[in-house]
Order: structure tokens, then sequence, then C-alpha cells
């Protein structure tokens, strides 16, 4: 179904867009271990992770958010947040069951982390709530924020801005260019709103019909005629 | 403020509130205030709370489906038999074996099982139970179908009492940590859980092994406070009763489990003398609440000072404010 062959520097901002049905999705999942490929590897930071399980990526360093969103919904944001923060848990098993002082300093630590993750993407008055109450815009931050306490290098985002609206979308932009900054990390990003692809991203990988049709800057990928076919369909005659 | 964090106020009167419920039973029954038939019921409701919290932690919380939790309870309640009855050790060493046992029981069936989803898990659990009684009546070591009698009581009141609090601040302390956050990810959704890189098939067999083994730490209560245990005991049937029990409480909370232990307990207490009536209300009340309060009498909601969400309420704040 794809074949694909790509490949992303550290510290970039790489866009990956194409028609509806290219494949986009079904590359964040190779690479994040929900399918296994037929063939071909997958190399991150000089090492295999071809087939590994998905929590061993996650543990490697690469999170991800999902087209549609998938928070742990009846739990509450701040729950959410320190969920992803579980794979570095500060104390054992036997602390927790034992309450032992390690376990409440881990415990305070691990709250003032998420509460960190929950400000960056001004969340931090709603930890409290369950997320699923949040509006759409909220939680698609809120899935941001998660990945991001999983203290990924490689940042993937599967449609970032579905279902937000224009201002949102700028915010969005803004927020993605800082965390990048900040964070020093690279970033992933599949989109289908083209402002926000041109916007932010650096370098572009156009797909169709599991194939790359096209690589460049965002000015290259505006004129390249295979990628205007691939949008709007061929001109007649 | 470090002194108040380790013991909140409402640690102190939460202690002193149990103590005076032990204290006031144990009075009553040493005084004969109490008679046997209470202390029957007593004995089963604190058995009834320890399988009914134990199980909620892979129903509830991990949203595992099992059916095989009265075969975790068999394993326990030999386990202990043997090791007290038929070697004649002490009960404490029966209690140890009876939980290393019921562990490695679920360990066992735990690790194949939990690949399987939903539905699947359910028959593949229930199938486990049913193959563990029927190997126990299979032994003639431990009596065969006729099971073994003349077990000695150890059951008392302190050990009941003090084991089922044991249980359920085993089992709360563990949801109201990380792992615990980590084993209710997998509920809510096991593929997100997986990609926040948590090994989601390791927290599945260990909220089971933990379930199985207070199981079975139920089962060798039950045997030491009734003289005698045999296999049909700890058919499907009674995986069933402990299923009822966690849903009528709620799946996810340890608090609504607690509540619905006992009123089961008190309902099958009151309709001994009817026990086809019994099963009818049974069936009755399950539809009442399954149409009005599908989640169950609490939902997922919790009483008292640990609050899923916010460990220690009275701490929320100054944490939030460092």
């Amino acid at each position: 179904m794809l074949d694909f062959n790509f490949h992303l520097e550290d510290g970039e901002l790489l866009g990956l867009i194409g028609p509806n049905g290219a494949g986009k999705t079904t590359v964040f999942n190779l690479i994040t271990g929900v399918y296994k490929p037929d063939e071909g590897n997958i190399v991150f930071s000089g090492r295999d992770i071809t087939g590994l399980a998905p929590y061993t990526i996650c543990q490697k360093g690469i999170a991800r958010t999902f087209q549609n969103i998938r928070l742990f919904k009846d739990i509450s944001v701040l729950d959410n947040v320190r969920i992803a923060l579980h794979k570095d848990a500060p104390y054992g098993l036997l602390k927790t069951l034992l309450r032992t002082p390690g376990f409440f300093r881990g415990e305070i630590q691990m709250d003032k982390q998420a509460r960190e993750y929950l400000q960056i993407f001004s969340l931090e008055d709603k930890a409290d709530e369950i997320a699923s109450s949040l509006p759409y815009g909220e939680q698609r931050r809120l899935e941001i924020a998660r990945a991001l306490a999983t203290k990924p290098t490689l940042l993937i985002l599967d449609e970032p801005a579905a279902g937000m609206n224009p201002k949102e979308t700028r915010e969005l932009m803004d927020l993605i260019r800082w965390i990048r900054k900040d964070f020093g990390l690279s970033i992933l990003l599949i989109e289908h709103d083209m402002s926000l692809v041109m916007g932010v991203c650096e370098r572009i990988y156009v797909l169709d019909y599991g194939q790359v049709i096209a690589e460049g800057l965002p000015e290259e990928i505006r004129r390249n005629k295979r990628v205007i076919e691939a949008y709007l369909g061929e001109e007649v005659g | 403020m470090e002194k108040k964090r380790f013991v909140p106020r409402s640690f102190l009167i939460e202690v002193l509130v149990l103590a005076g419920i032990f204290t006031l039973v144990q009075y009553l029954i040493v005084s004969g205030l109490l008679n046997e038939y209470y202390q029957i019921n007593l004995s089963a409701m604190c058995i009834n709370i320890i399988l009914a919290v134990s199980l909620n932690l892979i129903n509830g919380f991990t949203g595992q489906l099992s059916l095989g939790h009265a075969g975790f309870m068999a394993v326990g309640a030999y386990a202990a038999v043997v090791v007290t009855t038929i070697y004649s050790q002490s009960f404490i060493l029966g209690l140890l074996a009876a939980c290393l046992a019921a562990g490695l029981a679920g360990l066992i069936i735990g690790v194949p099982t939990l690949r399987l989803k939903g539905d699947y898990l359910a028959i593949a659990t229930l199938g486990f139970g049913e193959i563990i009684r029927v190997i126990l009546q299979n032994i003639d070591f431990i009596g065969g179908p006729a099971g073994i009698l003349g077990i000695p009581r150890y059951s008392t009141w302190p050990w009941l009492f003090g084991l089922t609090i044991f249980t359920i601040v085993i089992i709360a302390n563990l949801i109201n940590s990380s792992y615990g956050r980590a084993i209710i990810s997998v509920r809510e959704d096991e593929v997100a859980s997986e990609l926040m890189g948590i090994n989601t098939t390791n927290y599945k067999v260990l909220a089971f092994v933990i379930g199985a083994l207070f199981a079975g730490l139920a089962g060798a209560l039950y045997a030491h406070y009734f003289y005698i245990i045999k296999p049909s005991t700890f058919n499907f049937l009674k995986s069933f009763d402990i299923l009822v029990i966690v849903v009528l409480g709620g799946l996810g909370s340890t608090t609504g489990a607690v509540i619905a232990a006992i009123f089961v307990t008190m309902l099958t207490a009151a309709l001994q003398t009817f026990p086809a009536i019994r099963m009818v209300l049974y069936a009755v009340i399950l539809v009442v609440v399954m149409v009005y309060r599908p989640q169950g009498l609490m939902g997922n909601k919790e009483w008292g000072r640990r609050t899923f969400g916010r460990i220690w309420g009275e701490k929320n704040e100054p944490l939030a404010n460092k």
C-alpha cells in the first residue's frame, strides 16, 4: 500500500501533506509502532526501531497526537498528563503500596511537572475538570500537552488544527514554533490546513496513493505541478 | 505544614472511626450480645468486601472483564487449608500460602488470557475458573469432590476486620498512585495508553495478579470460618455473585464495591429462608439498577479523603501552589 522513503533532520519541523487516503496517518502509525511495516526500516536517532512495541518507541522519545482526539476521557485533565509522566515514575511499586515519604515526594514532583505542562497550554485552571468536558480546541491542546509530557525528541502531530477556527489555528502555529524552540525537539506534522503547513513547516513532503510525489520548501511545493494535480485533479484536455 | 502533610486530620479521624467499629464489634462478640447468626453474616460481609474490592481492581479499574474470581478464591482456600489442616502449620503461613498460590494462578492464567479483549477474555477467564474447580475435584489428596472437613476456625473477627481493611488500603494505595493511573489509562484507551509509553500488558497482568491474590486471601478466610470447603462452592455462580456486587456498586469505585458488598450480604442474610425469592430479587435489583443507574450506585466516585484525582483533599491546595 505504501512505498515511502523520507528522512527528518534533528530539530526540523517537517510537514506531511496529501489528499485524503494518501496514507499520511498510516505513516504515523508505522513510525509509532501501531502497525508493523512489511519491509523496510525505521531508524530513529541512529537506532533501528522497526517492529518495536509502541510503548518502547515512546520510551525512546517519539510521542504523538491523534487525528480523532484520543484523550483518557473520563478522568481529569491533570491525570491525563500525569499518565504520560508515568514511564519516568519517581517511585516504585513497593513505595506506592507502603506510602513511604518517597512516594509523597514523587507525587508532589509529578503533580508539579504535570501542572507545568498544563500551564504551557493555558490549561492550568482546568486541571481538575474531566477531560471530555473541555471544549474541542482545549482537548486538542491537552493532547499535545500529554504528548509533550512523555519528554519526546520527536513530536508527531496528526492534524492538530482539525476543527479549530482560524484564530485558534494561528495561536496553534505560534505554539508549535515555540514548543520546538523551547523543548529543542523535531516535529512532524500532518495537516489539511494549508495555511498552517505553509506557515510553520520548513520542509514538506507530499504524499499521494502511498507515494512521495514531491518534497521541498513550502514555496516549491506551492508551485509544484504534480501537487496541484493531486489536490485539484488533472487539467482536462 | 510538613507535619500536616504526612498525618492529615482526616486520616486520624478515619483511624479512630475504624478502631471504634472494631472495638464495638469485638466487645459485642466477647460479651455474647452478637449471636452466631450475626457473626456468620459479619464474616461473610468481610469476605465479600475483599472479593468485591479485588475483583473491582480487575473489572472496574483495569476494565478487563474477568469471570474467574471464584477460581482464585478456591486456589487460596485450598492452599491455606493444605498448610493449616493437612500440614498443621500456623494460620499466618496458611494465609501467605493462599496469597502466593492464588497470585501465581493469576499470573499463569493472566499472561495468556489478557491478550484477549472484552467478551473473549470473559469466556476465557470463565473457562479457567471452571478448570481450577475441576482440577481440585480430581485431586484425592485434598478430598476430591467431597472437599476437606474439620478445618479449624482461625478466621476470628480481628483477622477478618484487619485483613478487610488491609485489602482496601492496599488496593486504594495502588489506585491512587502513578501505577493506578497507568492501570486506569488501560481502561480508558489502551492504544493511547500504549503510545504514552505504558506497557499495557504488564499493567493488566499486575492488576490481575493482585486481584487474584486478594481473592485467594478471601478464600483462606472463608475456609477457616466455615469449617468445610468443597470444589462446588467455588463454581461460576460464585464468580457471578461477586460480579453482581461490583456492578451494583459501580465499576471503578472501591467505595461502591464495599457498600454493595455490605448491602448484598445483608440482603442474602435476610432472605436466607427463601432461597428462590433471593435469586429473583437479585435479578430484579440488577435490572432496576441497570435501567435507572447503569453506572452502579457510586459510578466511579469515591467517598472520603482518597478521591481519585485529588489524592489528599486537604493537600490539594498547597500542592498546587508550590
